[in-house]
């Protein structure tokens, strides 16, 4: 089968609009909202603060800990029942690894870092859109950062290779899923999870083309930086 | 704890200003935005002031109660996330977020905002239930009162979804164009109070000092549908009526912001 348009008319490099905002939840620390097609990602950051339970303090450094949530009415489909399941557990796990390379927690003993990722309305590529908004909350909140963090999701429908994967071709069956998430400035992959089926060639062709995108992410990601900070 | 502070917002009640310069029977400005999730049937954002509510509906196919065999099924549910809140943290709901839930239920349920007897696909057998999920995005004070305009808000954008032959949802095909049956449209409004004073829609610092509350629904027609005492000051009977007034007075307010 050739894949010769895709279902929503898109270059096969090409992103859905993107839009960003930092600051939009004035309670936290820090906090954004990144918005890509239908996919929106809202996130919170708190601390460093006090981190209990206490037998999870680390002396010698603070801790990141990410909670990753979809809002009930947020699936394709029937109401999430809330509270969270394996699937959240395990994306909040992998968000926490593809965040910490570009943190330094050591100057906050005993503490965490929590990142809170809520998504109101959701068309795939989540937990990329999560990891792109967490990446400037962290910023907005004040954290010393190497690096910023982009994420998306790249994958292959039938024959070609697209970036960005929408609902209708994350579940096309004949395909795969590749979510990469991308240190800008060292080219550094920080999460990588497949499902589907490829060859070597492919995945690196898949790899290449995320992190192209990822740069167009990124600009997005300072833009909005930008404006609230530089005036 | 927060004997100040008290003495503080005691001394500015007397004068009727509050910290942040309103009357003492005065609301934050109220913005209601519809449409917001498009993954739910129906949606909406609320903020007063500083606080921010979400709502979202999803309609669903299910099996009426055996005591009510025509009439559709509903159910309110809160999430206070730690997202919106430090204080707040991960879990199942607690006693503020159930507390929260089931009295924007009542609201909604006794008053028979929702005509549930039209949710019928076929008596006895196939109902519409209608799912109202409230989550709180920026908590400024005051989530009750928000969080029922939310809900209120999302019921009002909410349109049917498709339903294939086999009366299932077509969750791919475009929802119809047809509204939810809604015909009463109640508001809650919090009466705070603190030493002999009264006074509406709090800050967080003002909640701090609640020593009394009460929660008052009121449907258009100026009826109450629902109630809940909070806190621990005991009401006098003279209180009740003049907190009852209060929530007259003031529920057309909130309700033309929907």
């Amino acid at each position: 089968m050739t894949y010769a348009k895709r279902f929503d008319g898109r270059g096969m490099d090409e992103l859905r609009p993107m839009s960003a905002k930092v600051g939009i939840i004035p309670r936290a620390d820090g906090s954004a909202m990144f918005k890509i097609g239908k996919t929106v990602a809202l996130c919170a950051v708190y601390g460093p603060r006090d981190l209990h339970p206490k037998f999870m303090q680390n002396p010698e450094t603070g801790i990141l800990r990410v909670n990753y949530n979809m809002m009930p009415f947020s699936g394709h489909g029937e109401r999430v029942r809330p509270g969270g399941g394996r699937r959240s557990k395990e994306i909040s796990m992998v968000i926490e690894n593809a965040l910490l390379p570009v943190l330094d927690l050591k100057e906050y003993p005993n503490s965490v870092v929590d990142v809170f990722i809520e998504l109101p309305q959701t068309d795939a590529g989540t937990r990329c859109a999560g990891i792109t908004a967490a990446a400037m909350a962290l910023a907005d909140a004040g954290l010393e950062m190497k690096d910023l963090v982009c994420a998306v999701a790249a994958g292959r429908c039938e024959d070609k290779i697209i970036v960005d994967l929408n609902y209708l071709e994350d579940s096309h069956e004949d395909g795969a899923d590749v979510p990469v998430a991308v240190l800008p400035n060292s080219g550094k992959v920080t999460l990588l999870q497949m499902d589907g089926e490829v060859t070597r060639e492919q995945i690196k062709e898949i790899i290449a083309k995320a992190k192209e995108a990822c740069k167009k992410i990124y600009e997005v990601q300072k833009a909005a930086l930008k404006e609230k900070f530089a005036r | 704890m927060y004997a100040e502070q008290k003495t503080h917002l005691l001394k500015a009640l007397a004068k009727n200003v509050r910290y942040d310069g309103r009357k003492a029977l005065e609301y934050r400005p109220i913005t209601v935005e519809y449409g917001v999730s498009g993954s739910a049937e129906g949606s909406a954002r609320v903020k007063v002031g500083g606080t921010e509510v979400l709502a979202g509906v999803k309609m669903e196919i299910g099996k009426p109660y055996p005591d009510t065999p025509d009439q559709g099924n509903m159910m309110v549910n809160a999430e206070l996330i730690p997202l919106s809140n430090p204080a707040f943290e991960s879990g199942p709901p607690g006693q503020q977020a159930t507390e929260l839930a089931r009295v924007v239920d009542r609201a909604i349920r006794e008053s028979k905002a929702i005509d549930v007897k039209k949710l019928v696909i076929l008596p006895g057998e196939k109902v519409w239930g209608v799912n109202i999920d409230i989550v709180t995005i920026n908590d400024e004070g005051n989530l009750l009162d928000v969080s029922c305009l939310a809900a209120m808000a999302a019921l009002k954008n909410t349109r049917l979804p498709k339903l294939n032959e086999d009366n299932a949802i077509d969750y791919d095909a475009e929802p119809t164009k047809e509204k939810l049956p809604l015909s009463r449209e109640p508001v809650e409004i919090t009466i705070i109070k603190v030493g002999d004073k009264f006074f509406v829609d709090p800050l967080s610092d003002e909640e701090k000092l609640i020593e009394g509350r009460l929660t008052v629904a009121i449907t258009e027609k100026g009826t109450i549908c629902a109630m809940q005492k909070g806190g621990t000051a005991p009401f006098s009977a003279e209180e009740i009526d003049k907190m009852v007034e209060i929530a007259q007075t003031l529920a057309p307010t909130l309700r033309k912001a929907l």
